[in-house]
């Protein structure tokens, strides 16, 4: 551990530019991510295991699924961001080296950012990979599945933004698990409600491009505002511990 | 000003002007309540197309209304934790989460109890019900964030930031939710408008909003005072106090 943490924060000498910090905390978290691939895996897998209920559970009747397909996978996707989140800032928290994080000159809104971008990185950008798949494997037809894709791609990112404040608002505490689901689901409706939106438009033939356009608007303002709500939740949680 | 500002924030001064607030809200907010309820639900004339059930509006109004404006006054109260560190602000949070989610619950309730004589079901997933439903889980997350964080001045300040996040998120949800309904159904039912109702409904049910508002803030100082008394129960006022009235 204590090579990766130095990997991250340069100890003493000249003074780092908040750029440069912001690249070496997303290139340590990335290399964490790739050394334990298999935590990297699992919302993978969970992913695609809640798929498999729908068709197995609801109805496997192809018209159905064609319906709610592309509500499925959002469904999921969004679930296995929020399973994943507890992964963001706990072994950091664990090991001290967020308290180093919140000690850096460097604003710890940057850092968030870079910490947050990384782990969409190695968890939202594998399910936007795999949703082509298992949007077959639910009949949607191309156009629907590459509109999908987009969104997700759009999508997953501002869930892990949002998700950021509230696991660092749950830092430390017990049952943060199920706290972080209440606390972080209502504020994933609206990204929710746009990702299904923009598919189902498309599947009518209606133009997707406000939607996208919109979802956009949703990413800039979550990578813009969440960095600095979740660092003040930050402080606080490494305040009370 | 700022005397003003230390003043507010100390517990003791405000339990004092509550003692002397309290029974004016409780008895005017009783008589407006009850002669707003009164007026509506005996004398106000008939709705041509709902006949009586529309009456229940002078209970679904007013809850429905205070249901929100309570979580912007604890959003406002939010950021006075975050910005001057007042403990009554936070205070006032915690007292008044679980009545906004209760509020939240009733204007749920009276509204499925309304719709299923004039829409014929109990639930729809219409724009306002979702939104409503989401704003009962908001609070939910901000009470489950409170009960769980033991300390006193980091749960204060991780509430704050938690209602702040959701006030952002209240427009937010409340277009994305219009926007998606409008998509997947068209407006087949809407609620009777209000500026097209006739004065003698419209007077009760100002009268009952009104009422429920002073109630509220009755309900609150109570809640904030039980509050003050078990955070402050090593200090010496309340062990005066309490010896006071025990006796």
């Amino acid at each position: 551990m204590g090579a990766e943490r130095k990997a991250g924060l340069r100890s003493a000498g000249e003074p780092v530019s908040a750029g440069a910090a912001m690249k070496a905390v997303f290139l340590r978290d990335l290399k964490i991510a790739f050394r334990q691939r298999q935590d990297m895996l699992n919302p993978l897998l969970f992913f695609i295991m809640v798929v498999t209920l729908f068709p197995l559970g609801v109805s496997p009747e192809v018209s159905f699924l064609q319906q709610a397909g592309s509500g499925i996978l959002w469904v999921a996707a969004l679930l296995s961001v929020l399973l994943s989140l507890d992964h963001l800032f706990r072994h950091d928290f664990d090991d001290g080296t967020l308290e180093q994080l919140v000690l850096q000159p460097q604003p710890l809104f940057l850092l968030v950012l870079a910490k947050t971008s990384a782990h969409w990185v190695f968890t939202g950008l594998p399910l936007v990979l795999l949703a082509p798949l298992l949007g077959v494997m639910v009949h949607l037809d191309g156009n629907s599945i590459a509109v999908l894709c987009l969104t997700l791609l759009i999508g997953t990112p501002v869930l892990s933004f949002i998700g950021a404040i509230g696991a660092a608002l749950t830092l430390g505490l017990r049952s943060a698990g199920v706290l972080l689901s209440l606390l972080i689901i209502p504020l994933y409706i609206p990204v929710l409600i746009f990702g299904t939106g923009t598919v189902a438009a498309a599947a009518e033939g209606a133009p997707v491009g406000g939607y996208l356009a919109l979802m956009g608007a949703f990413l800039v303002l979550a990578a813009t505002l969440a960095p600095f709500a979740a660092a003040a939740a930050l402080r606080i949680s490494l305040s009370n511990s | 000003m700022w005397q003003i500002f230390h003043k507010l924030g100390s517990p003791k001064w405000f339990f004092g002007i509550a003692d002397r607030w309290m029974p004016w809200l409780l008895w005017s907010g009783l008589l407006l309540l009850f002669s707003g309820l009164i007026w509506g639900l005996a004398f106000a004339p008939e709705d041509y197309l709902q006949g009586n059930s529309y009456r229940i509006i002078f209970i679904h109004v007013p809850s429905a209304f205070l249901a929100q404006s309570v979580y912007i006054m604890m959003a406002a109260a939010a950021v006075v934790t975050l910005v001057w560190r007042i403990k009554l602000a936070d205070v006032f949070v915690k007292a008044v989460a679980p009545v906004g989610a209760v509020l939240t619950f009733l204007a749920l309730f009276t509204g499925a109890v309304w719709g299923k004589p004039t829409w014929g079901t109990w639930w729809i997933w219409d724009a306002r019900l979702t939104s409503m439903l989401i704003l009962l889980f908001l609070y939910f997350g901000v009470m489950a964030l409170a009960a769980a964080i033991a300390d006193e001045k980091s749960s204060a300040r991780a509430v704050a930031v938690l209602v702040l996040v959701g006030v952002v998120n209240i427009p937010i949800i409340k277009y994305s939710v219009e926007w998606w309904n409008t998509l997947h159904q068209p407006a087949t039912f809407k609620l009777t408008e209000k500026p097209s109702m006739p004065l003698e409904m419209w007077v009760p049910l100002l009268l009952s909003v009104l009422g429920l508002y002073l109630l509220f803030g009755w309900f609150a100082c109570l809640r904030m005072q039980t509050e003050i008394l078990i955070r402050e129960r090593r200090t010496r006022w309340v062990k005066e106090r309490v010896q006071a009235e025990g006796s």
